[in-house]
């Protein structure tokens, strides 16, 4: 007969005993995730980020911005009023890892791409001050002083295309030009670059030809946010969760 | 397709079930018999002699 | 230092040369070198004091718990000072003077120094204290433990150093890259071999509970770290990598990581510090054993499911939300049970809460203990928390469970081990103890007052529609709203910082305490 009393005796049984208890929750709540259709649903219009937004995206995250910006919208009425449409499971399925966040020091960013000038975001950047008086963001004007390091841009879309974003062949190798041609270093690509990757924008972002710079990649990142999903096409009831 | 009703459903009757039954398995064996004299001794290990490896 | 330690360090030298010679960016060039230095340092250290001679198996090995208790002190100190800092920066913005200062580089440092250094620390010095007590036995594996110690300094300060140079994962409480991630792991095994194996050859019949309750987090927290950081690194010789998971199975996976660690790291490692160091200090057997046994199966059994708490009315399925939710009420009792449990062990020695600050100290933080435990299955609520949620609430939340919980049972259990560890027949001011607790305390409750106030009035601010029937307030209207909060927020954490730097002299003069100072303080009435 089973004794309690084994396992008060028995280090092994209670390590493996805690073990199969706390695996059991974690499996259940997470596995499904996997295979639900609310979750791994494909919504029109989502497309893998261009080199240069992942490189703004790698820096939005070195500076941690997750920790004070959320980019979850919540389905409430002020929040949607305020930020624009709901949230849903697909435009972050790309994002390795998710940046939803956990506190709003300062406003949601899920959909702030093209609410803004390029000018009012490298402005906003360089002084927030300046612009939102009320502000307690830090300044971030070094971003314009970095160059922009993308020397392993190939190696980062193969390691996306890994983890499990479709980055296709071409997109892989035309990485370091698709990237110079999104900030308007190299203009010839640029159609082969809208092929590869639809509704995105090649542009100067930064105000400053002459190079790429982190803040080039940071305002391009930003102004795609949310960008992607056509909301007139959207079929929410397809796949309720 | 697994939706929430279905869920639910399941959580309301096998889950709740499952948890139930360990609760009351884990409680049971807190009062076997002969527990009480075990569980007295344990309830003062803190209190030995700390100094000196036994 | 043994023959296999020496050819670790030498192995360890190798590989920092090998990465500091292919390094593709300069974080992770110096931490290579960092890695080289430390190991030639320990190396030679090590070849110095070589000897093949065993330790003496009759005593305790005391010394690695001395070098934690040290460790815990000092990285609270830089943990609550670097919380003072940014709390600063959220009311005054020009103190972020520069890139590595600014608050989303120094925030991450604050939460992992008063975490994982602070708490961690605290755990594994406490963890093998109270397990060579409770065994009779001495630690296992010879300087294994020592090894676990520095390890685990060179985690931290491989993960301090990668987030005010811009090295991030950029997931809450999971920040540290992937080489840190693997080194962690590294020493998280020898953590649990060191422990396992003590208990192994325990001489008592029984393991005691709070071993229960350290084995339980020693073993889930690996399984978290693990599942949490598969990464794949974009260079084997980069700092940069990308998580396997993305968007909401990511999302879920970090919150279910994110919560067990509060629920296994900061709940039920410090259970296990409770249920040696209360009845220790108050000289009381443990109330019920009994239900400290249910306390432990219910606690871990729950936790684990509460996750998606974290993730209220976002894109995460309805049902994994109501699931966390249900989960979150019902740990409501396991948690109050292990309080009453913790609190009813002073039965027959009430008196000592007025004339011992120690157990006062217990005491306390065994009641923030139960109302954090109280307030958050209450902000798990779907509807609580379409409030709560993104505000200064949540931060409150977890300051009243951290400073009030781990915080002070952590100084309670270093002013009752100190003494103990350093030979000494009692802390050298139990006057300054009691000065610590009003500190900590009155800091503890501007800090929590002055969150809950700003909290719900973000929450209610944003939600605000004026007649017309449109938003009330911008979004920056809510910022300026909060500045005084903040201020108050800062003068709390003052206090708190104040009470350690406090505690920290204490323990200071009772470590160089002379024999004669010694025969003239004060202790307990018995």
């Amino acid at each position: 007969m089973f004794k309690h009393e084994l396992i008060e005796k028995n280090a092994t049984l209670l390590l493996v005993g805690s073990l199969i208890v706390v695996t059991i929750g974690g499996i259940v709540e997470i596995a499904p995730l996997f295979y639900l259709n609310s979750t791994i649903e494909k919504v029109a219009g989502m497309r893998p980020y261009t080199p240069l937004e992942l490189k703004g995206r790698e820096i939005y995250m070195r500076e941690g911005c997750y920790n004070c910006h959320s980019q979850m919208i919540r389905p409430l009425r002020d929040e949607v009023e305020r930020y624009g449409h709901y949230s849903l499971a697909a435009e972050s399925m790309y994002d390795h890892p998710f940046q939803w966040g956990s506190k709003r020091t300062g406003p949601d960013l899920a959909r702030v791409g093209g609410r803004y000038s390029d000018e009012w975001h490298v402005a906003h950047l360089t002084d927030p001050e300046a612009l939102v008086p009320e502000t307690v963001m830090p300044e971030y004007g070094f971003l314009s002083e970095n160059e922009l390091d993308y020397k392993l841009i190939e190696d980062t879309l193969k390691t996306n295309r890994l983890v499990g974003v479709p980055y296709t062949d071409a997109q892989i190798s035309n990485a370091k030009m698709d990237l110079e041609t999104q900030a308007e270093l190299d203009g010839d690509n640029l159609d082969g670059f809208k092929e590869r990757y639809k509704k995105a924008s090649a542009r100067d972002w930064d105000n400053n030809p002459n190079r790429i710079s982190e803040m080039d990649a940071l305002v391009a990142y930003l102004q795609m946010l949310g960008t992607l999903v056509d909301f007139d096409l959207y079929d929410a009831n397809a796949n309720r969760r | 397709m697994i939706d929430y009703e279905s869920f639910r459903q399941f959580a309301d009757s096998w889950g709740l079930l499952y948890l139930t039954v360990v609760f009351v398995i884990v409680v049971l064996f807190v009062f076997r018999p002969g527990s009480k004299k075990t569980y007295d001794e344990l309830s003062r290990l803190p209190l030995k002699d700390d100094d000196h490896v036994q | 230092m043994s023959i296999y330690s020496i050819a670790f360090l030498a192995f360890m030298a190798l590989c920092g040369l090998v990465g500091a010679a292919f390094a593709v960016d300069s974080v992770f060039a110096f931490h290579s070198w960092l890695t080289v230095a430390l190991s030639l340092g320990f190396l030679f250290w090590g070849i110095k004091n070589y000897t093949t001679e065993p330790a003496d198996q009759s005593r305790y090995l005391d010394s690695v718990v001395r070098w934690g208790i040290i460790a815990t002190i000092a990285w609270g100190l830089v943990g609550f000072l670097v919380g003072i800092i940014i709390a600063t920066e959220l009311a005054f913005p020009e103190v972020n003077l520069f890139r590595q200062m600014n608050f989303g580089r120094l925030r991450p440092l604050h939460t992992s120094a008063v975490i994982f250094a602070f708490g961690g620390n605290a755990l594994i010095a406490s963890s093998f204290y109270v397990v060579q007590r409770t065994t009779g036995a001495r630690l296992a594996l010879g300087n294994l433990a020592w090894f676990v110690f520095w390890g685990y300094q060179f985690f931290i300060l491989l993960a301090a150093s990668g987030y005010v140079l811009g090295v991030t994962q950029a997931k809450e409480y999971a920040e540290p890259e992937w080489y840190a991630d693997i080194w962690l792991t590294i020493v998280w095994v020898a953590y649990l071999l060191v422990f396992l194996g003590t208990l192994y050859k325990r001489k008592e019949p029984h393991i005691f509970v709070a071993n229960w309750f350290y084995l339980s987090f020693i073993v889930t927290v690996a399984m978290l770290h693990i599942v949490n950081n598969l990464n794949l690194p974009v260079s084997w010789f980069g700092t940069q990598s990308y998580p396997l998971f993305a968007g909401v199975q990511g999302a879920l996976t970090q919150w279910w990581y994110g919560h067990n660690a509060v629920g296994f790291f900061l709940t039920a490692a410090f259970l296990g510090i409770m249920y040696y160091f209360v009845p220790k200090r108050a000289n009381r057997p443990i109330y019920s054993y009994r239900l400290s046994i249910v306390h432990f199966w219910s606690l871990i059994f729950l936790y684990i499911w509460a996750g998606p708490h974290h993730l209220q009315y976002t894109a995460l399925p309805d049902w994994a939300q109501t699931l966390g939710m249900v989960f979150s009420i019902m740990l409501w009792m396991p948690s109050w049970g292990g309080m009453i449990n913790g609190l009813m062990t002073l039965q027959g020695a009430w008196d000592k809460i007025r004339t011992d600050p120690i157990i006062r100290m217990f005491v306390l933080s065994l009641a923030f203990y139960g109302m954090g435990t109280f307030e958050g299955p209450l902000m798990a609520i779907k509807e609580v928390n379409s409030l709560s949620h993104y505000t200064d609430w949540t931060i409150g939340h977890v300051h009243s469970a951290a400073l009030g919980w781990n915080g002070m049972v952590t100084f309670a259990m270093v002013y009752y081990i100190v003494p103990k560890l350093w030979g000494k027949k009692e802390i050298y001011s139990l006057k300054w103890v009691g000065w610590h607790f009003w500190l900590a305390t009155i800091g503890i409750v501007f800090y929590i007052s002055a969150m809950w106030v700003s909290g719900i009035m973000q929450g209610v601010m944003w939600k605000s529609y004026n007649a017309a029937g449109f938003l009330e307030y911008s979004f920056a209207e809510t910022v300026a709203a909060m500045f005084p909060y903040y201020l108050i927020r800062t003068l709390g954490g003052l206090l708190f910082f104040l009470g350690a730097c406090l505690m920290a002299y204490n323990v200071y003069r009772t470590i160089v305490m002379t024999k004669e100072e010694e025969s003239n303080i004060e202790t307990v009435p018995a």
